[in-house]
This record gives C-alpha cells, sequence and structure tokens, in this order.
C-alpha cells in the first residue's frame, strides 16, 4: 500500500510536495513532475470548490478542485437544487478499500 | 521521409462471442490476405499488434500463427487508441526506411480488461467511464443548451448508418423516442448514448511508395498524422465542454497534410458516448463550438454519411484495440469507393480520430486518395 493510500485509509487525504520547488504533485507520486526532486507528504486542504457534478440513482457525483489544482471526483450529499458551480464543499469524509472514496458536503 | 500507403484491409463481425485475441487477430489477418492482390507472408517485415489485453506477446504469436517472420514485431498499447497509435507507429517504421510493409492487427475481447481505469485516483471510486461521460455530458448542456435529444440523435444517426455496415454489432435502427427511453445510467447519459465494449478485429496492410501498387490498384495514402496526450488522469481535463488533446493532434494532422476542416469529406471519430461526437465536431472543426449538435442533427435529417458512416463505436461496437483500425479500414474503402451502401460519394479526403481514456490522449490522421 503506498502512503497516498494508507494515510487516506486513514481518514487523511495527502498529496505528494516536491521539497525542492514546493510544487504539488498530482497524482500522487514518489518525485516532482517538475524538477525529479524528492517529494514529502503534505494533508491537503478540506475545503473545495464544485467545478461539475451529475448524479446516478439518488446519489450525486461530482468533480471538486482542491487549493486551485487537486480535481478527485466524489460523492457529494447535498440537494441537487442547492448545487452551482464554484460552490465551496468541505471534505467530509475520506477513505481507502481498494479504491479512493471522497464524500462531500456543502460548506 | 518515404510515402506510405494504406495496401490492404481485413475485419471480423464485431460480436460478444468468447472468443480468444489471438483467434480474433487471425481471422481478420486472414480476412486482409483474401483481399490483398499478391500478398505472401514474405512480404512481410513488420508486425505490429493493437490491444488493451496485452499480457501475452501477441505479435510473436500472431507472427507465428501466420506464417511470418518479421524484422519487426512488437504490441501497442494505449487503451482505446491503440489501434491508431499502431497505425502511426507502423508509417514511421516504413517512413524512415526501417521497413517496406508492415501489418498492423487490432483486437479485443468483450471482458478487456482497459474498460476500467484503476491507476486514475483522481476518478475515486468513480472509475467506471458512464462517470466522466456524464461529466462532459452536463458541463456541454449547462455551457452551450445542449440537449437530451440531441445526444439521442447523434445515437439514431449512428445506429442507422450501423444498419449497413455488416461487420457491426448492432443491426437494428433506433428510434430517437427508443433512445431517450433507455434505462437511465446517470442523470445525464442513458444506455443508447453508450457504445458497447465487445469482441472484434480489424486489420490494415501499409507499404511504402516503391511497393504499394503491387498488392492494390487504389492504395490510400497517410498524409497527416497528429498525436497528443494531455494526462493519465481523467480530471487533468479543465474545460470539460472540449477535448484538448484531439485539437492538437487535429491541428498537427491538417498541418502535415496542408489540408483544412472543409476539405474533408468523410470521417470516422470515437463516439465512445454521444457527447463525445458532439465535441468532437467541433474540436475537430466541423462545426463551431457549441454547434456541434446542430451539425449531427443536419447529418441525420439529411441522411448525409459523412460523419461516422459505419456507424461509428455506438453502432458498430467497441473492441478497443480494434477500434481505431476498422475506423482505419472505413476510410480506406470509402477514399477507394468500395464502401458499398455506406459509400459517401467522390470521397476524396478522410479523417480518423481515435482517443483514449476520457480524451485525455487523442490520435487524428488525414488519408486521402
Amino acid at each position: 500500500m503506498t502512503v497516498f493510500e494508507s494515510e487516506l485509509e486513514n481518514g487523511r487525504f495527502v498529496c505528494s510536495e516536491c521539497v525542492k520547488c514546493n510544487k504539488l504533485v498530482w497524482p500522487p507520486s514518489d518525485f516532482c513532475n517538475s524538477c525529479f526532486s524528492k517529494v514529502r507528504w503534505r494533508q491537503v486542504s478540506t475545503t473545495a470548490v464544485l467545478v461539475e457534478f451529475s448524479k446516478k440513482n439518488d446519489t450525486v457525483f461530482c468533480i471538486a478542485e482542491f487549493e486551485g489544482i487537486i480535481r478527485v471526483m466524489g460523492s457529494l450529499e447535498a440537494d441537487e437544487k442547492e448545487l452551482i458551480i464554484g460552490k465551496e464543499l468541505q471534505l467530509a469524509k475520506c477513505d481507502y478499500n481498494g479504491t479512493e472514496r471522497f464524500i462531500f458536503q456543502l460548506k | 521521409m518515404r510515402r506510405v500507403a494504406l495496401v490492404g484491409t481485413g475485419l471480423t463481425k464485431f460480436t460478444k462471442d468468447d472468443v480468444s485475441i489471438e483467434s480474433l487477430m487471425l481471422l481478420s489477418i486472414k480476412s486482409l490476405f483474401e483481399n490483398a492482390k499478391n500478398l505472401t507472408q514474405k512480404d512481410i517485415d513488420a508486425v505490429l499488434t493493437s490491444t488493451s489485453d496485452n499480457s501475452k506477446y501477441l505479435s510473436s504469436i500472431i507472427s507465428e500463427l501466420t506464417g511470418l517472420s518479421p524484422k519487426i514485431s512488437h504490441s501497442v498499447e494505449s487503451l482505446c487508441n491503440s489501434g491508431a497509435n499502431s497505425a502511426v507507429s507502423a508509417f514511421a517504421y516504413i517512413a524512415s526506411g526501417l521497413a517496406d510493409v508492415a501489418l498492423v492487427t487490432g483486437a479485443e475481447r468483450y471482458d478487456s480488461p482497459g474498460r476500467i481505469l484503476e491507476w486514475d485516483k483522481s476518478r475515486g471510486q468513480y472509475k467506471h467511464p458512464i462517470y466522466w461521460s456524464s461529466m462532459f455530458t452536463k458541463a456541454h448542456m449547462r455551457k452551450y443548451g445542449t440537449t437530451k435529444e440531441d445526444l439521442a440523435i447523434v445515437s439514431a444517426k449512428n445506429h442507422k448508418n450501423a444498419t449497413a455496415n455488416p461487420y457491426a454489432y448492432f443491426e437494428k435502427e433506433y428510434s430517437i423516442d427508443e433512445i431517450m427511453q433507455s434505462k437511465n445510467l446517470t442523470e445525464d447519459i442513458r444506455l443508447l448514448d453508450c457504445s458497447l465494449p465487445c469482441s472484434g478485429s480489424a486489420a490494415i496492410l501499409l507499404a511504402s511508395e516503391e511497393i504499394a501498387k503491387k498488392f492494390t490498384d487504389c492504395p490510400i495514402w497517410i498524409s497527416g498524422i497528429g498525436q497528443k496526450t494531455i494526462s493519465a488522469g481523467f480530471t487533468k481535463n479543465t474545460d470539460l465542454t472540449t477535448m484538448k488533446s484531439t485539437i492538437d493532434a487535429a491541428t498537427d494532422a491538417y498541418k502535415m497534410s496542408n489540408t483544412q476542416p472543409r476539405d474533408v469529406d468523410v470521417a470516422e471519430i470515437h463516439d465512445a458516448f454521444t457527447i463525445c461526437e458532439i465535441i468532437e465536431l467541433e474540436d475537430l472543426g466541423f462545426a463551431k463550438k457549441g454547434k456541434g449538435s446542430s451539425y449531427a442533427r443536419n447529418c441525420y435529417e439529411t441522411q448525409d454519411r459523412k460523419i461516422n458512416p459505419r456507424g461509428g463505436l455506438i453502432g458498430s461496437g467497441h473492441p478497443l484495440g480494434a477500434t481505431g483500425i476498422a475506423q482505419i479500414v472505413e476510410i480506406v474503402q470509402q477514399l477507394q469507393g468500395k464502401a458499398e451502401k455506406r459509400q459517401v460519394q467522390g470521397a476524396k479526403v478522410g479523417l480518423v480520430q481515435n482517443m483514449s481514456a476520457a480524451a485525455t490522449s487523442s490520435t487524428v490522421l488525414i488519408l486521402q486518395s
């Protein structure tokens, strides 16, 4: 299991960050994709912005953007009628059980 | 750089049959040998195989099964655009002089491992392709007012076109109403908005200008090539109403061939989902942004077969590694005037657009008679 996966399993969404140029490297990697320096792991902000959404059965799923660079898909616990692109979201829960899972709520 | 021609084609029927990859490839190669004149095993000095099911050393297996001992032999894997990319590799071998005649075959089974992208962490638990296509669909609806009926028209058009394609998986027309009433997979797409993974194979033969006419009286020239990969992760598509990789690949292909969108008479474009065709019509320059659905609607209402005459992926089925090659086969037949009931009259310039992994990678070819 990778650092990313084990941290996610413990409810922490972390991303690789370059020790030299401080760039966030997403998707997570062992080296910076700009300068190939080593990376450290740091927790990602728990607030995000709604980029797009749709719905399957009664579950809204969406793309959320963290820190202006990291975009992930997850489920969104909210009434579809309240959703506006660009609205702030809170990462309510994340975990890993063979696949990554992100659950958002409106902030 | 030497000129390179397409000089032979082979296809299998697209089905849900439980057939091995090598058996499928063997069938399309057998079909190619039956169609090409004067072709013997000794003529072929490069063999490329295209599939997402790449657990075997397929090019060597296929070479042995078909009695070939090529100088160059390997597989090409890049998910859904493996087919067009393998043709580009064959082109490069011949154009550079490393080979004179290249056989390219692609195949996939209905249960291909290439359908789900486990690597892409940005998709979270939403790894099935219906989720990324829903995001593109909703974004295009939001920005340009695209409707569910607009989507249904693309599916109706391509299913109708496929009825004239004896190798297509689907063999019946669907009305717009039937498509709109098909099962909702998400809020934005229905079952008949989707292409269907299936079993099938396609093969092409490429040759240098010096030898092309040995195999056909109607060589079709590859005059333009563009390839672009922006990422592997779906969410790196920053604008969900467009396919950046397709725009970049098309720009290079048009430039290399000294053509423009208005010069294209017939095109096979990668309609993995109905929204893909609408966006691609715009990004390939056939329609202005936001007008892709109007363009598709006009094709449907006037029975114009210019776009996806074999039925595209939606009408023909989508055996991943075979798809790009089957697209090329169709355009070759169109430019040779041999597309029978599907023929676009007077077609001289054709385009193939093959993409993969939620449009993060695209390949565009310009073919000319």
